[in-house]
């Protein structure tokens, strides 16, 4: 379970998450919406300790993400993320990618790591690319080489940030239906997106972040089916 | 001058004695280069450390390497140290003051291509639970070494030829040296300095070539 509770998190004078709360279960799937510079990708890096935060605290199955105590490496074993920018290993092929961390983190044989790569690879389609260079692939492809490099270290809990925004239309749709996949196979998520529609059909609960605040959560039938605020009707228009 | 008459033959049966100190040349590049770029690394993360001390004493090795004379550095290897209680023989002392020359001059080069490989690659290596010393080894130092990669061509050529000051510190086995050597046995001068420079030559073009096909192995994406 990630608890966030009353988080604030500020770059210099300018404070961008100002008190954001939110927790998630096992299992669930919560998609966060809002305007560009609202704060999403910044939460999602306080979540992993990527960022650093100035109040309030985060916890991960009860470990405190941010306490100088805290295994960091280990707990990021656990917390799988996948950026809004391409993030591929330029100088590794895909399946180099994808066993990089198992083999070098988890300490797994060689062997065993391109076992669990390659079927994790052939999960999101691309298990006839392994010898490929991720500059030979398209934006989808590399965004699901990703989302399989994150996969293969077993996390219990994914992070997707924006993961179609930089894609083209017709390569949006593969990339979604990995996340689907992902959450039909019970996989906790916290999942940015622009994508409304995509978040109504997939989210157990959809949060509208406005101001570095959770500003109307709910399940997606009601924040974006019904939504009780007038800011989240005015994004909606805005991006439906 | 028009006295001087070329006497190639002679000069020639010594080729074997300048083929063996073409061969300490190339060994002294090779481990000049290889310390060189060992701390050459260490001082650009020096540099970069935030650490007053640290970066402080990364600099004025960068600025001392890159602004005098190679020769002066190697003259300080072997005399400077020597006043101050350090005696190095003279092959030890070409090695180390080119070593120096060479981390100077690479540190710039690796901290110029760490900067060019974005923030973004180590944000993901961290995010895979790798820690800060493992995501430099993994990720930044292969992409960073592909990048400095013909500029350390350059600096590998740059030592070859640096070699040849040992001369003034008494090195008699390296090119130079042999050559120097038969000239003052000979006065073949001419001669003698002309099959040096083809050696010189040819060995940095070996090095170069070499070097392109290295990068091609290494360097597949
Ligand atoms: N490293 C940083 N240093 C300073 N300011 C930053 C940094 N990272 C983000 N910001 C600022 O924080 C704010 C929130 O950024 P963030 O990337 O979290 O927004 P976002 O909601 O993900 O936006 P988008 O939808 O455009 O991705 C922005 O104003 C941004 O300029
Ligand atoms: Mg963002």
């Amino acid at each position: 379970m990630i608890e966030i509770e009353n988080v604030r998190k500020s770059f210099g004078s300018l404070e961008i998450l100002k008190g954001v709360s939110l927790n998630v279960e096992k299992g669930e799937v919560v998609s966060v919406i809002g305007g560009s510079g609202s704060g999403k990708s910044t939460l999602l890096m306080c979540i992993n300790g990527l960022e650093p935060i100035q109040g309030g605290r985060i916890v991960v199955d009860g470990v405190d993400v941010h306490d100088r105590r805290t295994d960091i490496n280990k707990l990021r074993q656990k917390i799988g993320i996948v950026f809004q920018q391409w993030n591929a290993f330029p100088h590794l092929t895909v399946l180099e990618n994808v066993t990089l961390a198992p083999r070098k983190v988890l300490g797994i044989g060689r062997r065993e790591a391109e076992e669990v790569a390659v079927r994790h690879l052939a999960h999101v389609g691309l298990g006839d690319k392994l010898g490929v260079f991720p500059s030979k692939l398209s934006g989808g492809q590399q965004q699901r080489m990703a989302i399989a490099r994150a996969l293969a270290m077993s996390p219990d809990y994914m992070l997707f940030d924006e993961v179609t925004s930089a894609l083209d239309p017709q390569l949006v749709g593969e990339v979604l239906a990995t996340l689907r996949m992902l959450s039909e196979e019970g996989m906790t998520m916290i999942i940015v997106t622009h994508e409304i529609r995509f978040a109504r059909d997939v989210s157990d609960r959809v949060a509208f972040f406005r101001e570095g605040v959770i500003h109307e959560i709910g399940p997606p039938e009601q924040v974006i089916g019904n939504p009780q605020r007038p800011e989240t009707v005015e994004f909606l228009n805005s991006v439906l | 001058m028009l006295d001087y008459t070329f006497h190639w033959r002679p000069a020639l049966r010594a080729l074997p004695e300048m083929l063996s100190g073409a061969l300490v040349t190339l060994e002294i590049a090779v481990l000049s280069m290889i310390l060189g770029t060992i701390a050459g690394v260490l001082l650009a993360l020096a540099r970069q450390s935030g650490n007053r001390l640290l970066s402080g004493f990364a600099t004025g090795w960068i600025e001392l390497a890159r602004n005098t004379p190679a020769l002066l550095q190697v003259y300080m290897a072997y005399f400077g140290l020597g006043s101050i209680g350090i005696f190095l023989d003279s092959y030890l002392s070409v090695l180390l003051g080119i070593a120096f020359n060479n981390a100077g001059y690479l540190a710039e080069t690796f901290r110029g291509a760490m900067r060019a490989i974005p923030h973004t690659q180590v944000r993901a290596a961290r995010s895979l639970g790798m820690g800060s010393a493992k995501a430099f080894r993994l990720i930044v130092l292969p992409q960073m070494f592909r990048i400095a990669f013909y500029p350390m061509t350059n600096q590998m050529v740059w030592a070859i030829l640096m070699t040849s000051i040992g001369v003034i510190v008494g090195l008699d086995t390296d090119l130079t040296g042999v050559t120097q050597e038969l000239n003052v046995r000979t006065f073949r001068t001419f001669e003698y300095f002309a099959i040096a420079a083809v050696l010189y030559y040819l060995i940095a073009k070996l090095v170069t070539v070499s070097a392109r096909l290295m990068a091609w192995r290494l360097f597949r994406y």
